[in-house]
Protein backbone atom coordinates (compact mmCIF):
# COMPACT_ATOMS: atom_id res chain seq x y z
CA UNK A 1 0.00 0.00 0.00
CA UNK A 2 2.76 2.38 0.97
CA UNK A 3 4.81 1.45 -2.05
CA UNK A 4 2.84 3.97 -4.08
CA UNK A 5 3.81 6.76 -1.73
CA UNK A 6 7.32 5.81 -0.82
CA UNK A 7 10.12 4.81 -3.16
CA UNK A 8 11.41 1.32 -2.52
CA UNK A 9 15.02 0.81 -1.62
CA UNK A 10 17.34 2.13 0.97
CA UNK A 11 16.02 5.61 1.82
CA UNK A 12 14.79 7.31 5.01
CA UNK A 13 11.14 7.24 3.97
CA UNK A 14 11.17 3.50 3.47
CA UNK A 15 12.90 3.09 6.85
CA UNK A 16 10.21 5.17 8.49
CA UNK A 17 7.34 3.30 6.88
CA UNK A 18 8.62 -0.16 7.77
CA UNK A 19 9.59 0.85 11.25
CA UNK A 20 6.30 2.74 11.79
CA UNK A 21 4.15 -0.18 10.67
CA UNK A 22 6.00 -2.61 12.92
CA UNK A 23 5.59 -0.38 15.97
CA UNK A 24 1.98 0.17 14.96
CA UNK A 25 1.26 -3.44 15.83
CA UNK A 26 2.44 -2.68 19.36
CA UNK A 27 0.40 0.52 19.41
CA UNK A 28 -2.75 -1.30 18.37
CA UNK A 29 -2.57 -3.76 21.22
CA UNK A 30 -1.08 -1.50 23.84
CA UNK A 31 -3.23 1.55 23.28
CA UNK A 32 -6.44 0.31 21.78
CA UNK A 33 -6.93 -3.09 23.37
CA UNK A 34 -5.53 -2.14 26.75
CA UNK A 35 -7.63 1.02 26.99
CA UNK A 36 -10.68 -1.10 26.19
CA UNK A 37 -9.67 -3.80 28.64
CA UNK A 38 -9.11 -1.44 31.56
CA UNK A 39 -12.17 0.62 30.65
CA UNK A 40 -14.30 -2.49 30.83
CA UNK A 41 -12.59 -3.69 33.99
CA UNK A 42 -13.24 -0.44 35.76
CA UNK A 43 -16.83 -0.01 34.68
CA UNK A 44 -17.97 -3.55 35.33
CA UNK A 45 -16.47 -3.86 38.80
CA UNK A 46 -13.64 -6.10 37.62
CA UNK A 47 -10.97 -4.09 39.42
CA UNK A 48 -12.34 -5.34 42.72
CA UNK A 49 -10.90 -8.76 42.10
CA UNK A 50 -7.35 -7.46 41.84
CA UNK A 51 -7.86 -4.86 44.54
CA UNK A 52 -8.66 -7.64 47.02
CA UNK A 53 -5.50 -9.58 46.19
CA UNK A 54 -2.22 -8.70 47.94
CA UNK A 55 -0.52 -7.22 44.89
CA UNK A 56 0.67 -3.65 44.37
CA UNK A 57 -1.28 -1.69 41.71
CA UNK A 58 1.88 -1.25 39.63
CA UNK A 59 2.25 -4.98 39.16
CA UNK A 60 -1.36 -5.38 38.03
CA UNK A 61 -0.83 -2.70 35.40
CA UNK A 62 2.62 -3.99 34.46
CA UNK A 63 1.57 -7.63 34.38
CA UNK A 64 -1.41 -6.95 32.16
CA UNK A 65 0.61 -4.68 29.92
CA UNK A 66 3.38 -7.27 29.63
CA UNK A 67 0.89 -10.02 28.83
CA UNK A 68 -0.69 -7.91 26.10
CA UNK A 69 2.66 -6.73 24.74
CA UNK A 70 3.95 -10.30 24.50
CA UNK A 71 1.06 -11.18 22.17
CA UNK A 72 2.42 -8.62 19.75
CA UNK A 73 5.94 -10.05 19.37
CA UNK A 74 5.19 -12.38 16.43
CA UNK A 75 3.05 -9.73 14.70
CA UNK A 76 5.76 -7.11 14.99
CA UNK A 77 8.43 -9.42 13.57
CA UNK A 78 6.23 -10.54 10.69
CA UNK A 79 5.34 -6.93 9.84
CA UNK A 80 8.96 -5.79 10.06
CA UNK A 81 10.25 -8.70 7.98
CA UNK A 82 7.55 -8.30 5.32
CA UNK A 83 8.17 -4.57 5.16
CA UNK A 84 11.93 -5.02 4.88
CA UNK A 85 11.42 -7.50 2.08
CA UNK A 86 9.03 -5.20 0.19
CA UNK A 87 11.40 -2.26 0.41
CA UNK A 88 14.60 -4.26 -0.01
CA UNK A 89 15.90 -3.31 3.42
CA UNK A 90 18.49 -5.30 5.40
CA UNK A 91 16.99 -7.69 7.93
CA UNK A 92 20.19 -8.28 9.89
CA UNK A 93 19.29 -5.90 12.69
CA UNK A 94 15.68 -6.80 13.33
CA UNK A 95 16.83 -8.04 16.75
CA UNK A 96 16.61 -4.41 17.86
CA UNK A 97 12.88 -5.06 18.00
CA UNK A 98 13.47 -7.08 21.14
CA UNK A 99 14.37 -3.77 22.79
CA UNK A 100 11.86 -1.66 20.88
CA UNK A 101 8.82 -3.82 21.71
CA UNK A 102 9.14 -3.74 25.51
CA UNK A 103 10.14 -0.08 25.64
CA UNK A 104 7.58 1.26 23.18
CA UNK A 105 5.15 -1.30 24.57
CA UNK A 106 5.60 -0.04 28.13
CA UNK A 107 5.17 3.57 27.07
CA UNK A 108 2.04 2.91 25.02
CA UNK A 109 0.58 0.34 27.39
CA UNK A 110 0.88 2.75 30.28
CA UNK A 111 -0.88 5.38 28.22
CA UNK A 112 -3.56 2.93 27.11
CA UNK A 113 -4.16 1.69 30.64
CA UNK A 114 -4.34 5.24 31.97
CA UNK A 115 -6.84 6.24 29.27
CA UNK A 116 -8.99 3.22 30.08
CA UNK A 117 -8.85 3.79 33.82
CA UNK A 118 -9.45 7.53 33.74
CA UNK A 119 -12.27 7.59 31.20
CA UNK A 120 -15.51 8.46 32.97
CA UNK A 121 -17.44 6.06 30.74
CA UNK A 122 -16.57 2.75 29.14
CA UNK A 123 -17.33 3.96 25.60
CA UNK A 124 -15.05 6.95 26.14
CA UNK A 125 -12.23 4.59 27.07
CA UNK A 126 -12.69 2.72 23.80
CA UNK A 127 -12.88 5.96 21.86
CA UNK A 128 -9.75 7.37 23.52
CA UNK A 129 -7.86 4.18 22.74
CA UNK A 130 -8.89 4.37 19.12
CA UNK A 131 -7.93 8.01 18.82
CA UNK A 132 -4.52 7.23 20.30
CA UNK A 133 -4.22 4.41 17.82
CA UNK A 134 -5.06 6.69 14.90
CA UNK A 135 -2.49 9.19 16.11
CA UNK A 136 0.11 6.42 16.27
CA UNK A 137 -0.88 5.35 12.77
CA UNK A 138 -0.65 8.78 11.20
CA UNK A 139 2.31 10.10 13.09
CA UNK A 140 4.26 6.87 13.21
CA UNK A 141 3.99 5.56 9.68
CA UNK A 142 4.43 8.77 7.72
CA UNK A 143 8.07 9.86 7.50
CA UNK A 144 8.67 12.62 10.02
CA UNK A 145 10.60 14.80 7.60
CA UNK A 146 7.53 15.14 5.36
CA UNK A 147 5.17 16.29 8.09
CA UNK A 148 4.35 19.97 8.73
CA UNK A 149 6.22 21.40 11.70
CA UNK A 150 3.29 21.58 14.22
CA UNK A 151 2.48 17.96 13.43
CA UNK A 152 6.12 17.08 14.04
CA UNK A 153 5.83 18.53 17.53
CA UNK A 154 2.78 16.35 18.10
CA UNK A 155 4.80 13.44 16.86
CA UNK A 156 7.50 14.22 19.40
CA UNK A 157 4.91 13.97 22.15
CA UNK A 158 3.86 10.47 21.20
CA UNK A 159 6.01 7.95 23.05
CA UNK A 160 5.99 5.43 20.22
CA UNK A 161 7.75 7.88 17.89
CA UNK A 162 11.03 7.29 19.69
CA UNK A 163 10.67 3.57 19.23
CA UNK A 164 9.93 4.12 15.53
CA UNK A 165 12.97 6.38 15.16
CA UNK A 166 15.29 4.01 16.97
CA UNK A 167 14.19 1.13 14.79
CA UNK A 168 14.35 3.21 11.59
CA UNK A 169 17.94 4.25 12.35
CA UNK A 170 19.11 0.65 12.38
CA UNK A 171 18.34 0.28 8.68
CA UNK A 172 21.21 2.62 7.84
CA UNK A 173 24.36 0.86 6.61
CA UNK A 174 26.32 2.33 9.54
CA UNK A 175 23.70 2.92 12.27
CA UNK A 176 24.29 5.80 14.63
CA UNK A 177 24.12 3.62 17.75
CA UNK A 178 24.38 6.56 20.08
CA UNK A 179 21.18 8.02 18.68
CA UNK A 180 19.48 4.64 18.72
CA UNK A 181 20.31 4.33 22.39
CA UNK A 182 19.19 7.87 23.06
CA UNK A 183 15.84 7.23 21.37
CA UNK A 184 15.40 4.00 23.26
CA UNK A 185 16.33 5.81 26.45
CA UNK A 186 13.68 8.46 25.86
CA UNK A 187 11.19 5.71 25.07
CA UNK A 188 12.04 3.95 28.32
CA UNK A 189 11.79 7.14 30.34
CA UNK A 190 8.41 7.96 28.82
CA UNK A 191 7.40 4.36 29.50
CA UNK A 192 8.31 4.73 33.15
CA UNK A 193 6.33 7.95 33.28
CA UNK A 194 3.28 6.54 31.60
CA UNK A 195 3.29 3.41 33.78
CA UNK A 196 3.48 5.63 36.84
CA UNK A 197 0.51 7.56 35.51
CA UNK A 198 -1.36 4.30 34.90
CA UNK A 199 -0.59 3.10 38.42
CA UNK A 200 -1.89 6.32 39.85
CA UNK A 201 -5.01 6.01 37.67
CA UNK A 202 -5.47 2.44 38.89
CA UNK A 203 -5.27 3.46 42.54
CA UNK A 204 -7.75 6.22 41.89
CA UNK A 205 -10.15 3.92 40.03
CA UNK A 206 -9.95 1.11 42.59
CA UNK A 207 -11.02 3.41 45.41
CA UNK B 1 -3.90 -7.96 69.86
CA UNK B 2 -7.59 -8.45 69.27
CA UNK B 3 -9.96 -7.65 72.12
CA UNK B 4 -12.07 -10.79 71.68
CA UNK B 5 -9.83 -13.77 70.88
CA UNK B 6 -12.76 -15.67 69.42
CA UNK B 7 -13.75 -12.83 67.08
CA UNK B 8 -12.96 -12.94 63.41
CA UNK B 9 -14.66 -9.82 62.23
CA UNK B 10 -16.01 -7.06 64.42
CA UNK B 11 -17.78 -4.07 62.98
CA UNK B 12 -19.16 -1.20 64.97
CA UNK B 13 -21.00 1.98 64.14
CA UNK B 14 -20.33 1.62 60.44
CA UNK B 15 -21.73 4.45 58.32
CA UNK B 16 -21.39 4.84 54.57
CA UNK B 17 -23.13 7.45 52.47
CA UNK B 18 -22.97 7.57 48.68
CA UNK B 19 -23.08 10.98 47.07
CA UNK B 20 -24.06 10.85 43.44
CA UNK B 21 -25.13 14.06 41.74
CA UNK B 22 -27.22 16.03 44.20
CA UNK B 23 -28.64 13.02 46.06
CA UNK B 24 -27.29 11.22 49.09
CA UNK B 25 -27.91 7.58 49.90
CA UNK B 26 -27.10 6.40 53.41
CA UNK B 27 -26.36 2.81 52.43
CA UNK B 28 -25.01 1.78 55.86
CA UNK B 29 -26.52 3.58 58.80
CA UNK B 30 -24.71 2.47 61.96
CA UNK B 31 -24.01 -1.23 61.52
CA UNK B 32 -22.74 -3.38 64.41
CA UNK B 33 -21.71 -6.95 63.78
CA UNK B 34 -19.54 -9.61 65.43
CA UNK B 35 -18.65 -12.70 63.44
CA UNK B 36 -16.92 -15.48 65.40
CA UNK B 37 -14.09 -17.63 64.12
CA UNK B 38 -15.18 -20.70 62.23
CA UNK B 39 -18.70 -19.40 61.83
CA UNK B 40 -20.77 -19.39 58.64
CA UNK B 41 -22.46 -16.05 58.95
CA UNK B 42 -25.10 -14.75 56.57
CA UNK B 43 -26.36 -11.31 55.62
CA UNK B 44 -29.95 -11.40 54.50
CA UNK B 45 -32.01 -8.47 53.30
CA UNK B 46 -33.90 -6.92 50.42
CA UNK B 47 -32.35 -5.29 47.35
CA UNK B 48 -30.62 -2.07 48.19
CA UNK B 49 -30.47 -2.89 51.92
CA UNK B 50 -26.74 -2.14 52.01
CA UNK B 51 -25.30 -5.68 52.15
CA UNK B 52 -22.77 -5.28 49.35
CA UNK B 53 -21.79 -1.88 50.69
CA UNK B 54 -21.07 -3.52 54.04
CA UNK B 55 -18.92 -6.32 52.66
CA UNK B 56 -17.06 -3.98 50.32
CA UNK B 57 -15.96 -2.01 53.35
CA UNK B 58 -14.78 -5.17 55.11
CA UNK B 59 -12.66 -6.08 52.10
CA UNK B 60 -10.99 -2.67 52.11
CA UNK B 61 -12.55 -1.69 48.78
CA UNK B 62 -14.64 1.12 50.21
CA UNK B 63 -13.72 3.53 52.95
CA UNK B 64 -16.35 3.97 55.65
CA UNK B 65 -17.46 7.48 56.61
CA UNK B 66 -17.49 6.45 60.27
CA UNK B 67 -17.13 3.36 62.42
CA UNK B 68 -14.53 0.67 62.91
CA UNK B 69 -13.71 -2.68 61.33
CA UNK B 70 -11.51 -5.26 62.99
CA UNK B 71 -10.47 -8.35 61.01
CA UNK B 72 -8.48 -10.88 63.06
CA UNK B 73 -6.94 -8.07 65.08
CA UNK B 74 -6.26 -5.73 62.17
CA UNK B 75 -7.82 -2.28 61.88
CA UNK B 76 -9.13 -2.30 58.31
CA UNK B 77 -10.29 1.31 58.33
CA UNK B 78 -6.75 2.47 59.00
CA UNK B 79 -5.03 -0.25 56.94
CA UNK B 80 -7.43 -1.29 54.17
CA UNK B 81 -4.59 -2.97 52.25
CA UNK B 82 -4.28 -5.63 54.96
CA UNK B 83 -7.66 -7.10 54.11
CA UNK B 84 -6.21 -8.65 50.95
CA UNK B 85 -3.95 -10.90 53.04
CA UNK B 86 -6.71 -11.99 55.39
CA UNK B 87 -9.63 -12.79 53.16
CA UNK B 88 -10.75 -14.23 49.87
CA UNK B 89 -13.49 -12.17 48.25
CA UNK B 90 -16.07 -13.11 45.66
CA UNK B 91 -17.79 -9.95 44.47
CA UNK B 92 -21.41 -9.74 43.41
CA UNK B 93 -20.21 -9.28 39.84
CA UNK B 94 -16.84 -10.31 38.60
CA UNK B 95 -15.54 -9.70 35.12
CA UNK B 96 -11.86 -9.46 35.97
CA UNK B 97 -11.11 -13.00 34.88
CA UNK B 98 -13.22 -13.07 31.71
CA UNK B 99 -10.29 -13.37 29.33
CA UNK B 100 -8.71 -16.32 31.14
CA UNK B 101 -9.59 -20.00 31.13
CA UNK B 102 -11.10 -21.45 34.29
CA UNK B 103 -7.84 -23.18 35.25
CA UNK B 104 -5.71 -20.13 34.50
CA UNK B 105 -8.07 -17.81 36.40
CA UNK B 106 -7.75 -19.96 39.50
CA UNK B 107 -4.01 -20.42 39.12
CA UNK B 108 -3.34 -16.73 38.50
CA UNK B 109 -5.41 -15.75 41.51
CA UNK B 110 -3.44 -18.23 43.62
CA UNK B 111 -0.14 -16.84 42.35
CA UNK B 112 -1.26 -13.30 43.15
CA UNK B 113 -2.12 -14.54 46.65
CA UNK B 114 1.52 -15.50 47.01
CA UNK B 115 1.52 -19.21 46.12
CA UNK B 116 4.42 -20.69 44.19
CA UNK B 117 3.64 -21.87 40.67
CA UNK B 118 3.62 -25.48 41.81
CA UNK B 119 1.34 -24.80 44.80
CA UNK B 120 -1.02 -22.76 42.64
CA UNK B 121 -1.20 -25.57 40.05
CA UNK B 122 -1.87 -28.24 42.67
CA UNK B 123 -4.54 -26.21 44.45
CA UNK B 124 -6.18 -25.30 41.15
CA UNK B 125 -6.47 -28.94 40.12
CA UNK B 126 -7.88 -29.84 43.55
CA UNK B 127 -10.46 -27.05 43.57
CA UNK B 128 -11.53 -27.73 39.98
CA UNK B 129 -12.08 -31.39 40.84
CA UNK B 130 -13.84 -30.54 44.09
CA UNK B 131 -16.32 -28.29 42.30
CA UNK B 132 -16.81 -30.58 39.30
CA UNK B 133 -15.39 -28.01 36.88
CA UNK B 134 -13.09 -30.43 35.00
CA UNK B 135 -15.04 -30.32 31.71
CA UNK B 136 -14.80 -26.51 31.68
CA UNK B 137 -11.24 -26.13 32.95
CA UNK B 138 -9.76 -25.06 29.64
CA UNK B 139 -12.52 -22.78 28.43
CA UNK B 140 -12.37 -19.00 28.82
CA UNK B 141 -14.76 -17.58 31.39
CA UNK B 142 -16.29 -15.17 28.90
CA UNK B 143 -17.59 -18.16 26.93
CA UNK B 144 -19.33 -19.86 29.87
CA UNK B 145 -22.94 -19.62 31.02
CA UNK B 146 -23.79 -17.33 33.93
CA UNK B 147 -23.90 -20.10 36.53
CA UNK B 148 -20.75 -21.78 35.21
CA UNK B 149 -18.87 -18.50 35.32
CA UNK B 150 -20.01 -17.87 38.87
CA UNK B 151 -18.75 -21.30 39.91
CA UNK B 152 -15.43 -20.64 38.18
CA UNK B 153 -15.04 -17.32 40.04
CA UNK B 154 -15.86 -19.13 43.26
CA UNK B 155 -13.10 -21.64 42.43
CA UNK B 156 -10.63 -18.76 42.01
CA UNK B 157 -11.71 -17.35 45.38
CA UNK B 158 -10.80 -20.64 47.09
CA UNK B 159 -7.25 -20.99 45.72
CA UNK B 160 -4.69 -19.73 48.24
CA UNK B 161 -6.00 -20.52 51.68
CA UNK B 162 -7.51 -17.63 53.62
CA UNK B 163 -8.87 -17.62 57.18
CA UNK B 164 -11.93 -15.64 56.05
CA UNK B 165 -14.07 -15.94 52.93
CA UNK B 166 -16.37 -13.07 52.00
CA UNK B 167 -18.89 -14.13 49.38
CA UNK B 168 -21.45 -11.76 47.88
CA UNK B 169 -24.35 -13.89 46.63
CA UNK B 170 -22.12 -16.84 45.70
CA UNK B 171 -24.79 -19.14 44.28
CA UNK B 172 -26.72 -16.65 42.14
CA UNK B 173 -27.61 -18.23 38.82
CA UNK B 174 -26.41 -21.71 39.80
CA UNK B 175 -28.26 -24.97 39.36
CA UNK B 176 -28.85 -27.24 42.40
CA UNK B 177 -25.77 -29.38 41.70
CA UNK B 178 -23.48 -26.36 41.54
CA UNK B 179 -25.06 -24.88 44.66
CA UNK B 180 -24.48 -28.06 46.56
CA UNK B 181 -20.84 -28.09 45.40
CA UNK B 182 -20.42 -24.55 46.76
CA UNK B 183 -21.96 -25.33 50.14
CA UNK B 184 -19.98 -28.51 50.64
CA UNK B 185 -16.77 -26.71 49.67
CA UNK B 186 -17.58 -24.02 52.23
CA UNK B 187 -18.42 -26.61 54.88
CA UNK B 188 -15.29 -28.62 54.23
CA UNK B 189 -13.06 -25.58 54.68
CA UNK B 190 -14.74 -24.71 57.93
CA UNK B 191 -14.43 -28.28 59.21
CA UNK B 192 -10.84 -28.86 58.11
CA UNK B 193 -9.25 -25.45 58.52
CA UNK B 194 -11.63 -23.50 60.73
CA UNK B 195 -12.33 -21.04 57.91
CA UNK B 196 -14.82 -18.30 58.75
CA UNK B 197 -17.36 -17.48 56.04
CA UNK B 198 -19.34 -14.27 55.72
CA UNK B 199 -21.84 -14.40 52.91
CA UNK B 200 -24.63 -12.37 51.42
CA UNK B 201 -27.67 -14.26 50.23
CA UNK B 202 -31.23 -13.76 49.12
CA UNK B 203 -32.17 -17.35 49.32
CA UNK B 204 -33.77 -17.93 52.70
CA UNK B 205 -34.20 -21.66 52.20
CA UNK B 206 -30.48 -22.00 51.55
CA UNK B 207 -29.70 -19.63 54.38
CA UNK B 208 -31.67 -21.79 56.76
CA UNK B 209 -29.72 -24.92 55.94
CA UNK B 210 -26.16 -23.55 55.75
CA UNK B 211 -25.86 -20.63 58.10
CA UNK B 212 -24.88 -20.69 61.75
CA UNK B 213 -26.13 -17.17 62.28
CA UNK B 214 -27.92 -14.56 60.21
CA UNK B 215 -28.04 -10.79 60.36
CA UNK B 216 -31.09 -9.31 58.70
CA UNK B 217 -30.17 -5.99 57.09
CA UNK B 218 -32.79 -3.49 56.01
CA UNK B 219 -32.45 0.18 55.17
CA UNK B 220 -28.75 0.19 56.09
CA UNK B 221 -29.34 -1.21 59.59
CA UNK B 222 -29.13 -4.64 61.20
CA UNK B 223 -32.71 -5.26 62.31
CA UNK B 224 -32.08 -8.72 63.78
CA UNK B 225 -29.16 -11.05 64.37
CA UNK B 226 -29.56 -14.63 65.57
CA UNK B 227 -29.39 -18.28 64.57
CA UNK B 228 -31.95 -19.30 61.93
CA UNK B 229 -33.73 -21.22 64.74
CA UNK B 230 -33.67 -18.17 66.99
CA UNK B 231 -35.18 -16.00 64.28
CA UNK B 232 -37.85 -18.57 63.60
CA UNK B 233 -38.80 -18.50 67.27
CA UNK B 234 -40.12 -15.00 66.53
CA UNK B 235 -42.97 -16.64 64.68
CA UNK B 236 -43.28 -19.61 67.01
CA UNK B 237 -46.75 -20.99 67.45
CA UNK B 238 -47.72 -19.90 63.95
CA UNK B 239 -48.13 -21.96 60.85
CA UNK B 240 -48.33 -21.04 57.21
CA UNK B 241 -51.18 -22.11 55.00
CA UNK B 242 -50.79 -21.85 51.24
CA UNK B 243 -53.86 -22.20 49.03
CA UNK B 244 -53.53 -22.39 45.26
CA UNK B 245 -56.72 -21.90 43.27
CA UNK B 246 -57.38 -23.43 39.87
CA UNK B 247 -58.72 -20.14 38.49
CA UNK B 248 -60.22 -17.25 40.45
CA UNK B 249 -60.74 -17.75 44.16
CA UNK B 250 -64.33 -18.86 45.01
CA UNK B 251 -65.18 -15.72 46.96
CA UNK B 252 -68.88 -16.71 46.99
CA UNK B 253 -67.94 -19.19 49.75
CA UNK B 254 -68.15 -17.17 53.01
CA UNK B 255 -65.10 -18.79 54.61
CA UNK B 256 -63.03 -17.87 51.54
CA UNK B 257 -64.47 -14.37 51.32
CA UNK B 258 -63.43 -13.82 54.95
CA UNK B 259 -59.84 -14.64 54.04
CA UNK B 260 -59.68 -12.35 51.03
CA UNK B 261 -58.37 -9.36 52.97
CA UNK B 262 -55.93 -11.23 55.19
CA UNK B 263 -54.26 -13.42 52.61
CA UNK B 264 -51.11 -12.34 50.93
CA UNK B 265 -51.72 -12.97 47.24
CA UNK B 266 -49.21 -14.00 44.60
CA UNK B 267 -51.06 -14.85 41.40
CA UNK B 268 -53.35 -17.76 42.18
CA UNK B 269 -51.59 -18.44 45.49
CA UNK B 270 -52.93 -17.17 48.78
CA UNK B 271 -50.66 -17.31 51.82
CA UNK B 272 -51.90 -17.03 55.40
CA UNK B 273 -49.99 -16.98 58.66
CA UNK B 274 -52.13 -18.13 61.52
CA UNK B 275 -52.50 -20.31 64.63
CA UNK B 276 -52.61 -24.11 64.21
CA UNK B 277 -56.25 -24.20 65.42
CA UNK B 278 -57.51 -21.69 62.93
CA UNK B 279 -55.49 -23.35 60.18
CA UNK B 280 -57.20 -26.65 60.92
CA UNK B 281 -60.64 -25.00 60.60
CA UNK B 282 -59.63 -23.30 57.37
CA UNK B 283 -58.34 -26.52 55.87
CA UNK B 284 -61.65 -28.20 56.76
CA UNK B 285 -63.57 -25.33 55.14
CA UNK B 286 -61.64 -25.33 51.87
CA UNK B 287 -61.48 -29.09 51.46
CA UNK B 288 -65.27 -29.44 51.21
CA UNK B 289 -67.93 -28.26 48.75
CA UNK B 290 -67.42 -25.58 46.10
CA UNK B 291 -64.20 -24.29 47.65
CA UNK B 292 -62.60 -27.72 47.23
CA UNK B 293 -63.69 -27.86 43.60
CA UNK B 294 -61.85 -24.59 42.99
CA UNK B 295 -58.76 -25.64 44.93
CA UNK B 296 -55.71 -26.78 42.99
CA UNK B 297 -53.36 -27.44 45.90
CA UNK B 298 -52.78 -26.54 49.52
CA UNK B 299 -49.88 -26.85 51.96
CA UNK B 300 -49.69 -26.39 55.68
CA UNK B 301 -46.20 -25.78 57.00
CA UNK B 302 -44.35 -24.78 60.14
CA UNK B 303 -42.72 -21.37 59.85
CA UNK B 304 -39.55 -20.91 57.84
CA UNK B 305 -36.84 -18.30 58.08
CA UNK B 306 -38.72 -16.44 55.38
CA UNK B 307 -41.75 -16.09 57.64
CA UNK B 308 -39.50 -14.77 60.38
CA UNK B 309 -37.95 -12.36 57.92
CA UNK B 310 -41.33 -11.06 56.82
CA UNK B 311 -42.42 -10.76 60.41
CA UNK B 312 -39.37 -8.58 61.05
CA UNK B 313 -40.69 -6.15 58.51
CA UNK B 314 -38.26 -6.89 55.71
CA UNK B 315 -39.68 -5.95 52.36
CA UNK B 316 -41.33 -8.84 50.63
CA UNK B 317 -40.05 -8.20 47.12
CA UNK B 318 -36.39 -8.68 47.93
CA UNK B 319 -36.34 -12.37 48.76
CA UNK B 320 -36.19 -15.36 46.49
CA UNK B 321 -38.33 -18.32 47.43
N1 LIG C 1 -21.68 3.29 43.78
C1 LIG C 1 -22.85 3.73 44.26
N2 LIG C 1 -23.20 5.02 44.13
C2 LIG C 1 -24.35 5.49 44.63
N3 LIG C 1 -25.25 4.74 45.29
C3 LIG C 1 -24.96 3.45 45.48
C4 LIG C 1 -23.76 2.87 44.96
N4 LIG C 1 -23.75 1.56 45.28
C5 LIG C 1 -24.89 1.33 45.96
N5 LIG C 1 -25.64 2.45 46.08
C6 LIG C 1 -26.91 2.57 46.80
O1 LIG C 1 -26.70 2.16 48.14
C7 LIG C 1 -27.76 1.35 48.60
C8 LIG C 1 -27.23 0.01 49.07
O2 LIG C 1 -26.67 -0.68 47.96
P1 LIG C 1 -26.03 -2.13 48.09
O3 LIG C 1 -25.42 -2.45 46.80
O4 LIG C 1 -25.17 -2.15 49.30
O5 LIG C 1 -27.32 -3.03 48.34
P2 LIG C 1 -27.46 -4.60 48.48
O6 LIG C 1 -28.04 -4.86 49.82
O7 LIG C 1 -26.19 -5.26 48.17
O8 LIG C 1 -28.55 -4.94 47.37
P3 LIG C 1 -28.71 -6.20 46.37
O9 LIG C 1 -29.41 -7.25 47.15
O10 LIG C 1 -29.56 -5.69 45.27
O11 LIG C 1 -27.34 -6.60 45.92
C9 LIG C 1 -28.76 1.27 47.46
O12 LIG C 1 -29.77 2.22 47.69
C10 LIG C 1 -27.96 1.63 46.24
O13 LIG C 1 -28.77 2.26 45.30
MG1 LIG D 1 -25.54 -6.51 46.67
Amino acid sequence: MMRGVVDPGDNPSAHAVVSGSAVLVVAFVALNLLAQYFGKLRHTGGLDHYATLPVPPASVVLGTAAAYASFTVPGVFVTAAAGSWMFDLPMGRLWILLAVIPLAGAALAGLGAALGLLAPRQELATLAGQLGMSAALLLGVLPASRLPVPVQWLRDLLPSSYGVDAFALTFAPQPDWARVLLDLGVCGAVGLGSLTLATWAYRRAAR
Amino acid sequence: MSKAPQGCCTVSGLVKTYRAGGTEVRANDGIDLAVRRGEIFGLLGPNGAGKSTLVRQLTGLLRPDAGSIDLLGHDIVRHPERAARLLGYLGQESTALDELTVALAAETTGRLRGLTRRQARTETVDVITELGLEPLAHRPLAKLSGGQRRLACFAATLVGDRPLLVLDEPTTGMDPVARRAVWSAVDRRRAERGTTVLLVTHNVIEAETVLDRVAVVDGGKVIACDTPGGLKALVDGHVRLDLVWRHDAPTEVPAVAALADRAERTGRRWTLRTTPDEARELVAAVTTGPAFAALDDFTLATPTLEDAYLRLGGRHGGLAR
